[in-house]
């Protein structure tokens, strides 16, 4: 079941009581990537969660989910980025991410990185950190059940199912649920949405002449909706797509969906 | 000798051959890495429509076929089981294959590697004193790089199916485990078969046009000489039934039922991991093949062939069991998994990476999601073109989702490039600057991520940046790796202040 909630307007923090976060000790796991280039992606997930009633944490052990080095082949070198995972977060009942790609990296790699080590103490923290983090639309929808957050976002845009959102922790309906009911939006359908965009990490520059031609591709998608905005859960896919049609001074930008969803008819 | 085979002079080939040279040697070892030779296959921009619109279709047909089957997870999950107890108990199945096919009459012969199972099969044909032999489509000796050298070994090996005989006369290799000619159209081959089919037996009518049915009748024309007068045919085989000692061969046109039929001696290279137990399996299996493959219900052609029976088929029948490399995929608990393959192609269908680049680049006759987990396994990671092979994907998932004997492809890339990493470390030689540099930057990566406070240090740096550069996009620009993401994408400069920054200045952590 869903619970809807009015837009929270002035109430803030101090009189959250019977918000769905109610009670709840979140910890945002910002990601590397978002830390240093998109820190209004952060912002937003961190006011979002506070304007549904949770109590939102970051811890500074956190630098990185390791895909960088995971997905290149280097496990050796992920190793540590593993160990942070685990002393930032370890101690916690929920993660929250805003990455679909960084999540899946937690859930189904850190184990595997760990079980590999034969480190039966990592491989116990991380069966535990594995569990507990979600991906923005997961925690919502799942944890929190709720589909509307009382966002405002008075535009055209088309939503991008990245891959391992898609794919690896198979987000389904979930993100759409959250931008159906987001107030003022036009969402329209993205063609070939389920196509990868082509950044792949280090792909994009191991492969990079393939990997602008998949960008290519999924900006011309982009561009035939006439939206003046493609969302979508992972700013690496972003900075990919969104770089290409800088490029092509298409006009159309590329936002994060929780900077959607954290915006209000106050903002 | 029965026949009259000339040696014909190839123009551009320069020596003497009884059939079309190809243009790369077969193992494709000493070919350009894909990073590089990609770079040639994105110029093609008819190529890339032809992969597009091909594509496409095989997808949307593949997934109606899927979407009609309701039991189509379970049927997954069977042939998942099937085959891993194929791989755990695989001396147990040879052995009882190689037992049940004896007791039909089939002669069982054991090769550890394309080398030798190549010579079997030179050896049994020189026995029949023939200089040529007829081929149904396979893989597998398109792995074992058979047709090359029975050419040089005085025989010669036609190419029956319609899209290998394309291949094969436009001294080409195939682009497709499935579809091999799928990078040509209509046009291109009529002019292959208008330049090439006079050179090899019976002409194409000089007045054919490029209309499918037309040329399908030309290469019937043309193939049925070669048929009627082959005393030998050589195979692969889609599964070999332990229990039955059953060869079973599935296909489209009929030219393999008529290899099956009409010479005297069969000769089949089958991969060691081809095995099912029981001939009941097949039912999992003929279900899922033609469904994953060519979105087709059920194969035009399904032939199950026992042993040798007197006055029908095959009067001799030799299969070859070969390992080549086979058996140091099973002792990889991880990389194993490709090993359930049953080559239906799906997962190369939905590749992204493989629809824009073409099946040539890959250096490998399988390409795609299969080729870039198998061929490394196979080969060994000695050869540039293998190190190069794992990466040359995305990791998007969508093979993993389409795969009928769900092999978690990704998780196998990444473990297979781990391999190569493991590979480049252990090399003593100098080595590729480009890895060198890759080296170096898993090494900082892993510096300044392994710890919130070496991360903490270098931001100082990007806000540096930041605060330069102002909020401007950043273009091209000639710094290394980073030119290569601006070559195609403007970036903006990194913002003033991190998120870490924000949180220090308006949360104050309360202490749990």
């Amino acid at each position: 079941m869903t619970t809807t909630i009015n837009a929270p307007s002035e109430a803030g923090r101090a009189t959250a009581g019977g918000l769905p976060g109610t009670g709840l000790d979140v910890a945002v796991f910002i990601t590397c990537i978002n830390d240093v280039m998109f820190p209004q992606t952060g912002i937003a997930v961190t006011k979002l969660l506070e304007r549904l009633g949770c109590r939102v944490h970051f811890p500074k052990e956190q630098t990185c989910c390791a895909q960088i080095t995971t997905n290149t082949g280097y496990f050796d070198e992920s190793m540590n980025m593993v160990r942070s995972y685990v002393k930032g977060f370890g101690d916690y009942d929920y993660v929250v991410s805003p990455s679909g790609s960084c999540t899946a990296a937690v859930r189904d790699q850190h184990p595997m990185l760990a079980q590999r080590l034969g480190d039966a103490g990592l491989q116990r923290d991380v069966a535990h950190t594995s569990k507990i983090t979600y991906d923005l639309p997961e925690f919502l929808v799942d944890v929190l059940g709720v589909t509307d957050v009382g966002a405002y976002f008075p535009h055209r845009v088309t939503y991008h199912p990245s891959c391992h959102g898609l794919r690896l922790i198979k987000l389904g309906q979930r993100p759409y649920d959250l931008l159906k009911n987001v107030r003022g939006m036009t969402l329209v359908d993205l063609p070939a949405a389920e196509q990868c965009c082509g950044f792949g990490g280090t792909f994009c520059v191991k492969n990079y002449d393939m990997s602008a031609t998949m960008a290519g591709d999924k900006a011309r998608h982009v561009r035939e909706t006439g939206a003046e905005y493609v969302v979508g859960g992972d700013n690496s896919c972003l900075l990919n797509i969104g770089g290409v049609l800088a490029r092509e001074n298409s006009g159309v930008k590329a936002i994060h969906l929780a900077e959607v969803l954290a915006n209000t008819e106050e903002d | 000798m029965s026949t009259q085979l000339r040696r014909i002079s190839e123009g551009n080939y320069g020596v003497a051959r009884l059939t079309p040279a190809p243009e790369h040697p077969g193992t494709f070892l000493g070919m350009p890495k894909f990073t590089k030779a990609v770079k040639d296959e994105l110029k093609l921009p008819v190529q890339r429509k032809n992969m597009r619109n091909a594509m496409t279709t095989i997808r949307t047909k593949r997934a109606t076929r899927v979407a009609e089957s309701p039991d189509w997870e379970d049927l997954r999950q069977a042939a998942f089981e099937i085959k891993n107890r194929v791989e755990r108990h695989l001396d147990h199945y040879l052995l009882q294959a190689e037992k049940s096919l004896t007791e039909r009459g089939v002669q069982v012969h054991w090769a550890r590697d394309g080398a030798e199972a190549n010579q079997i099969v030179a050896e049994i044909a020189k026995s029949k004193g023939v200089d040529e032999v007829v081929k149904i489509k396979s893989i597998t000796t398109q792995e074992t790089d058979l047709n090359e050298y029975l050419e040089e070994q005085g025989i010669a090996a036609w190419e029956t199916d319609l899209a290998e005989l394309i291949v094969q006369l436009g001294h080409d290799r195939p682009s497709h485990i499935v579809v091999p000619a799928i990078h040509r159209n209509r046009a291109e081959v009529r002019e292959i078969f208008l330049r090439e089919m006079k050179n090899y037996g019976r002409p194409c009518p000089e007045d054919v046009s490029s209309n499918p049915p037309d040329l399908a009748d030309a290469a019937r024309l043309h193939l049925r000489e070669k048929f009627l007068r082959a005393k030998v045919a050589v195979s692969g085989a889609n599964f070999i039934l332990a229990d039955t000692g059953s060869l079973v061969i599935v296909e489209s046109e009929g030219n393999g039922r008529m290899c099956l039929t009409l010479p005297d001696t069969l000769i089949s290279i089958v991969g060691i991991e081809k095995l099912l137990p029981t001939y009941d399996d097949l039912e999992v299996f003929l279900k899922l093949l033609p469904r994953s493959a060519t979105g087709e219900r059920m194969n035009p052609y399904n032939s199950v062939w026992s042993g040798v029976t007197p006055g029908d088929g095959p009067q001799e029948q030799h299969v070859i069991l070969m390992d080549n490399g086979r058996t140091n995929v099973l002792a990889d608990p991880v990389g194993r998994e490709v090993l359930r393959c049953i080559r239906c192609a799906s997962c190369i269908n939905v590749c992204p990476v493989y629809e824009r680049a073409g099946g040539h680049a890959y250096g490998s006759v399988y390409p795609g999601p299969i080729g870039i987990t198998l061929t490394p396994q196979l080969r060994g990671m000695q050869d540039p073109v293998d190190r190069a092979m794992p990466y040359a994907c995305s990791l998007c998932g969508a093979c993993n989702e389409v795969c009928p004997v769900k092999i978690p492809f990704t998780d196998i890339i990444i473990h297979v490039r781990n391999k190569v990493v493991s590979a480049e470390k252990a090399d003593r030689f100098p080595k590729d600057p480009e890895v060198l540099g890759e080296m170096a930057l898993m090494k900082t990566a892993a510096w300044v991520l392994g710890d919130y406070k070496h991360f903490e240090s270098i931001m100082y740096g990007s806000r540096g940046v930041g605060r330069v550069l102002h909020h401007k996009a950043i273009g091209p620009l000639p710094v290394p790796v980073a030119e290569r993401w601006l070559k195609y994408r403007d970036v903006q400069a990194p913002p003033t202040q991190t998120f870490r920054d924000w949180w220090k200045q308006n949360r104050t952590e309360s202490e749990r």
